[in-house]
């Protein structure tokens, strides 16, 4: 997984409450075999004009030009700002693929729907959980400046605005704090127990030969 | 201290207990199918990570496999995106290996709880896990099987290791000689209409007592095959001397030397005679008739020669809406006899009821007679390509083309209707799987839960009907 420290981001923002997962990625994507590769149909329903359905040409489809992530402003975006209970609905985790394979590393939200945001640290995305006030004020920073730019540091737990005028404190658990930091999975912590795991399977392997064959 | 079998299972794997209780639990067999591997292998991938051990990898294609074509190839799988998952399975199998894979069109295909055991590639003793709940079958060998998530399929894949807590211990006993035409279906259906679909959650069942000493492998496999139906992740039954008998000479089966060690280690597997249980429902087996489900959960259930349920007569206003709301689905009268229902559909097949001895107890029902004009489709999926075969060699396709069967490739097929075996709305079925949620068979299809006899009396008959009366 990959770490998360500090992060020096475009963002942008989403007006809008109880987005759920069919909305992040819709169910007809889904089918697929893979992980990645989500990121073009991320919010596909909204971001196009057309219905998509998987195997389609995405650059050739007709886009909406007022969705937000179809404005130039927000290209390279990599914080995503949202409104409250954000990620409701199935338990998909194609919802946190399809934002990571599109470029986001973080979001920041008043709440969160919970099984999305266990999702999002599963797999490297980090969830910000800020007061419905501080989201606002972010809210009216983005619609007013252009580019502007958010600054998250995991270690010291805040969000700042690039000239440090303003920082607010998020809480996190320190579990998660520490494998997004040095960018463990469920895989890299078990794998700290590797040589306990060989040498559990060396003795099984003596005791029942068999079960090796 | 006396241990359970599940506390033997559980304490010779754990590799590493936190002090919550979390434990890292090691995997001898992991299975594996098209479906639930593939974000799994990708992450991998993307990981940079290798299989720990792929030796530990048993693979098939079975849950969106066809079941007619197979001469066109690969071309049969018209579905595209189930063709793809097929071929990406072929794919990661080149890249990451496995100790056997059998593909699509191979002889030795088949459904995936079913090839494993019949290959000996499940043993007494081994934990056993698979991207798909219906794990828990293996637990007929003295094995602690269950199913696992797409993120714990590659948490296996790369680390050999489970990440669990210990459940809690559960009894069934089933007492006594079953009743002449009373199979384990009919009893695994028979304990969920006692305790429940969340009568053994949080638990490991284990299944005793003489009844249960006294099924076949087949029907131990059936009956763990339902112990998640009944809401446990796990169930299993004790190893004997019949689980000894059935793995003899089997591909993947120790052999000469080893044999006699692996044995001598089996026969450990049991409960200790004074071992607690923190649960134990106990039935009595004479008591207990062929089974048929009549709503949208397993537990909605009764005999042959019972009638369905009224509403009226339930006190607790959340069940009277459940039964209600099923009735409607399945387009049911209260009080209707089981055996005037009449049927559309007969599918005999699925992990729960596909190998062989299911075959034969269908066929001796069915042999020189006819299905009944009504039933517009009987079909006969058998569990595995080995089944199959044998099958042919007893004769039985014979027995089931001549009374009107369709005689299939094995598969999953219409248990869940990822291929184009499906019900249409409205359909009725007779089916010896195991779930009968709404839309299981086919949007809108109308699924009823029984033994492979069963299956087989009610398409002669058009209707469900007893099969002890010889109808
Ligand atoms: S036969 Fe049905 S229950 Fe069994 S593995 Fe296939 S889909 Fe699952």
């Amino acid at each position: 997984m990959q770490k998360f420290t500090r992060l020096d981001g475009l963002v942008a923002p989403l007006d809008r409450a109880n987005v759920d997962t069919d909305a992040i990625i819709p169910k007809q994507f889904l089918k697929s075999i893979k992980r990645t590769g989500f990121g073009p149909n991320l919010f596909d329903a909204w971001r196009y004009l057309d219905h998509g359905e998987p195997g389609m040409d995405n650059a050739r489809r007709p886009i909406n030009p007022d969705f937000f992530l179809n404005q130039a402003r927000y290209k390279g975006t990599e914080i995503f700002l949202a409104r409250k209970n954000f990620g409701c609905g199935s338990s998909r985790e194609h919802a946190p693929w399809a934002l990571i394979d599109y470029g986001f590393r973080c979001v920041i939200a008043p709440s969160f729907a919970d099984i999305f945001f266990g999702n999002c640290y599963k797999n490297g995305l980090l969830p910000v959980v800020l007061a419905e006030a501080e989201v606002d004020a972010l809210f009216y920073d983005c619609a007013s400046f252009p580019g502007f730019r958010l600054v998250v540091d995991l270690e010291q737990q805040s969000v700042s605005t690039t000239d440090g005028s303003r920082r607010y404190r998020f809480e996190v658990d320190p579990f998660r704090k520490h494998s997004l930091l040095n960018g463990l999975d469920e895989i890299a912590l078990t794998l700290q127990h590797a040589d306990e795991i060989r040498a559990f399977e060396a003795a099984r392997r003596e005791q029942f030969p068999w079960l090796f064959r | 201290m006396a241990q359970t079998l599940y506390d033997k299972l559980w304490n010779s794997h754990v590799v590493h207990v936190d002090a919550d209780g979390t434990a890292l639990l090691y995997v001898d067999r992991h299975l594996v199918h098209e479906v639930t591997s593939p974000q799994a292998y990708d992450g991998l991938k993307l990981a940079g990570r290798k299989p720990w051990r792929a030796g530990s990898v048993v693979a098939t294609a079975d849950h969106n496999t066809p079941t007619t074509g197979w001469e066109q190839g690969i071309d049969g799988i018209r579905d595209p995106i189930a063709r793809l998952q097929v071929e990406t399975l072929d794919k990661n199998m080149r890249e990451f290996g496995a100790k056997v894979y059998f593909p699509f069109l191979d002889r030795r295909q088949g459904i995936v709880h079913v090839i494993g055991p019949e290959n000996g590639a499940t043993l007494p003793g081994m934990t056993v896990v698979c991207g798909d709940s219906h794990t828990s079958t293996h637990g007929a060998f003295g094995c602690l099987a269950h199913g696992i998530g797409t993120s714990e399929v590659e948490h296996v894949l790369a680390t050999q290791c489970l990440i669990t807590k210990k459940m809690k211990n559960m009894r069934v006993l089933v007492e006594g000689p079953l009743a002449r035409g009373v199979t384990a279906k009919d009893v695994a259906l028979a304990i969920i209409g006692r305790i429940g679909t969340a009568g053994g959650t949080g638990c490991a069942i284990e299944f005793a007592g003489s009844a249960i000493r006294s099924l076949s492998m087949e029907g131990r496999m059936t009956l763990c095959n339902m112990a998640i139906e009944a809401g446990a992740r796990a169930g299993m039954v004790a190893v004997d001397e019949t689980t000894s008998q059935y793995l003899r000479g089997r591909p993947f089966s120790p052999a000469g030397p080893e044999w006699d060690q692996a044995v001598a280690y089996w026969s450990m597997l049991r409960s200790d005679p004074d071992a607690k249980f923190e649960r134990e429902v106990t039935l009595e087996a004479r008591a207990i008739k062929p089974q048929v489900t009549w709503g949208t959960s397993p537990e909605m259930v009764v005999p042959v020669d019972e009638t369905v349920p009224d509403p009226d007569n339930e006190k607790d206003a959340v069940k009277r809406e459940g039964i209600e709301r099923a009735l409607v689905y399945m387009g049911l009268k209260p009080r209707t006899r089981i055996s005037d229902i009449r049927l559309d559909k007969v599918f005999i097949g699925s992990c729960t009821n596909s190998r062989i001895e299911d075959l034969r107890s269908a066929a001796a029902v069915v042999k020189g007679r006819r299905v009944a004009r009504n039933v517009r489709l009987a079909m006969v999926v058998p569990g595995s390509g080995l089944v199959k075969a044998q099958a042919e060699q007893e004769g039985l396709d014979r027995i089931f083309i001549d009374a009107g069967f369709e005689w299939r490739e094995p598969g999953c097929s219409m248990c869940l209707a990822m291929n184009a075996d499906r019900l249409e709305p409205g359909e009725r079925c007779a089916s010896t799987s195991n779930r009968n949620f709404e839309g299981r068979q086919g949007d809108g299809g109308r699924t009823h839960l029984v033994s492979p006899a069963m299956a087989a009396a009610a398409a002669i008959a058009g209707h469900f009907v007893d099969v002890r009366s010889g109808f």
